[in-house]
């Protein structure tokens, strides 16, 4: 079992797309929401990804391929 | 760290423990070192900071690290030069140029790296790792050499040669990764989550970003203790602008600026009462990768992560940790954005090294167009205390500026050289 900690950033075109409960649905991935703010332009979610590292990687290729940007909770970790 | 007493979550305001952590065990909200003020207004004075070593150490007292034993190859204490040729061609009479790219391994990064190194060693990490584009890969390596400690060091496949040698040759394990930007900054954050290693960057970061606060400390003393008007600041991830801020406010509410009386820290003496001081802060981000500025100018409360597309590589951080942070310091000090077109990077680099003799990487470049757009538009008078931060050394973009290699290639005669001079004089050369 792994667990990630990851930032969704949605653009406008799927701030109502219930993405992370589809997540939830189509992976075996445990989603554990700490922190949003969803807005009528743009949103994010922080959360906490639990599940086989196998699983939670082909969830985040998915939620990446729909359009949804994911980073690490941190930001970028690419500095200067 | 006799003054530190824990780490506060900027978002919940949970106490979290003086460890190595970066987000709260909560919210996953970013954490902030927490000082006893009240103790460091009883010690600190002028005389007792100007007593100190001539590094950034001189400041221990409002460090997160023990100052007994540090991890020092004498990062800090640049020089602030008075920027006559610069100033007359921008129309600014009172124009400083804070010359950071003359640190150690030649970047601003030696600061935050000396105070992050130091907080590693304290904690017992035998191992210093980052994830870097080129001066952060640089420092790290450098200061685990001077620690004896082990170097990791992350960087993206196709950074450039000078870069590589430039971390190269401290000996580090040099790692490079390949794939999408976004690809290699997960699986970074995921070793640093499953590897005991201190990531100066990630588990440090809190102790880390405070060594950004010296580069306000040192522009106050070398001003004789007061702060300037302005100052325009390259920023990337926005946490360096938030410390400068940061740094002023502080010095301000302990009374060591002159004429500013000391005031509150807040409703726990632990939270720096913004804003103490005048300074209005100008940010410089590259057109190619300007989320913060974007936002700012854009009145949007939110930053939006871009993909980053600039010459400028040391400011490209496309989701900028700090950058909802660097918005409140924009509105609190009256201060401005702005994002340089491509184009002016590289004239920004040329106009600062021909007037003021000083050989400046990209982020160099974005500042210094970015002061220029301020003169110009009148956002900056000709008289204000102007301070504009320049953070990398050009050696470390030689390719940036190329073009400027233009010689009179003579033969080895008294004729050809004057042949060739007076050519060059004739086309205005």
């Amino acid at each position: 079992m792994g667990m990630q900690r990851v930032k969704f950033t949605f653009i406008s075109e799927l701030v109502k797309e219930p993405i992370i409960y589809q997540l939830g649905q189509n992976f075996q991935v445990v989603t554990n929401i700490r922190r949003a703010d969803v807005r009528e332009n743009m949103g994010w979610v922080v959360l906490e990804l639990d599940g086989e590292e196998s699983e939670i990687e082909r969830g985040l290729d998915w939620v990446s391929a729909i359009g949804v940007r994911v980073d690490p909770v941190s930001g970028d970790v690419i500095d200067g | 760290m006799p003054f530190v007493s824990g780490l506060k979550c900027r978002e919940c305001g949970r106490d979290n423990p003086p460890e190595p952590l970066n987000v709260c065990d909560f919210c996953f909200g970013p954490l902030e070192v927490v000082y006893d003020y009240a103790t460091i207004s009883e010690v600190i004075s002028h005389e007792r900071i100007t007593s100190g070593p001539l590094s950034i150490w001189r400041y221990q007292d409002l460090l997160p690290a023990s100052g007994e034993d540090p991890v020092d190859i004498m990062a800090g204490y640049t020089p602030l030069l008075k920027a006559r040729n610069l100033g007359k061609r921008l129309g600014l009479h009172n124009l400083y140029i804070k010359n950071d790219s003359v640190n150690p391994s030649f970047s601003f990064k030696d600061r935050v790296v000396s105070v992050a190194s130091t907080k590693a060693v304290e904690f017992g990490f035998d191992t210093l790792a980052c994830a870097s584009t080129g001066n952060l890969a640089c420092s790290v390596a450098a200061h685990a050499a001077r620690a004896g400690v082990r170097a990791v060091v992350f960087i993206p496949w196709d950074l450039e040669r000078g870069k590589i040698i430039g971390a190269a040759v401290y000996n580090p394990t040099l790692v490079s990764v390949e794939g999408t930007y976004d690809e290699v900054n997960r699986l970074c954050s995921e070793i640093a989550d499953n590897y005991g290693w201190a990531f100066v960057n990630i588990n440090m970061r809190p102790y880390y970003a405070e060594g950004s606060k010296t580069l306000g400390y040192e522009v106050a003393e070398q001003l004789g203790w007061r702060v300037p008007e302005h100052v325009v600041v390259p920023s990337a991830s926005g946490a360096m602008f938030t410390k400068i801020w940061k740094g002023f406010n502080e010095l301000a509410c302990l009374g060591l600026l002159d004429g500013v009386e000391a005031s509150s820290f807040g409703p726990d003496q632990n939270t720096v009462h913004h804003p103490a001081v005048i300074t209005r802060m100008h940010m410089a981000q590259a057109v190619g990768c300007a989320p913060i500025a974007n936002a700012w100018n854009n009145g949007l409360a939110h930053v939006a992560p871009v993909r980053p597309n600039t010459v400028a590589k040391s400011l490209a951080i496309g989701n900028p940790a700090d950058g909802i942070y660097a918005l409140r310091v924009l509105k609190q000090s009256d201060g401005s954005a702005y994002a340089v077109p491509e184009q002016e990077v590289v004239e920004g680099i040329k106009l600062l090294a021909e007037t003021e003799g000083i050989f400046t990487e990209t982020a160099g470049g974005v500042t210094v167009s970015a002061l220029r757009n301020l003169a110009e538009s009148g956002a900056i008078k000709p008289d204000e205390l102007t301070v504009a931060y320049i953070t990398g050394n050009g050696l470390k973009t030689q390719e940036a500026v190329e073009e400027v290699v233009d010689p009179l290639s003579i033969k080895p005669t008294m004729r050809s050289f004057e042949d060739a001079l007076n050519q060059r004089i004739a086309v205005g050369g």
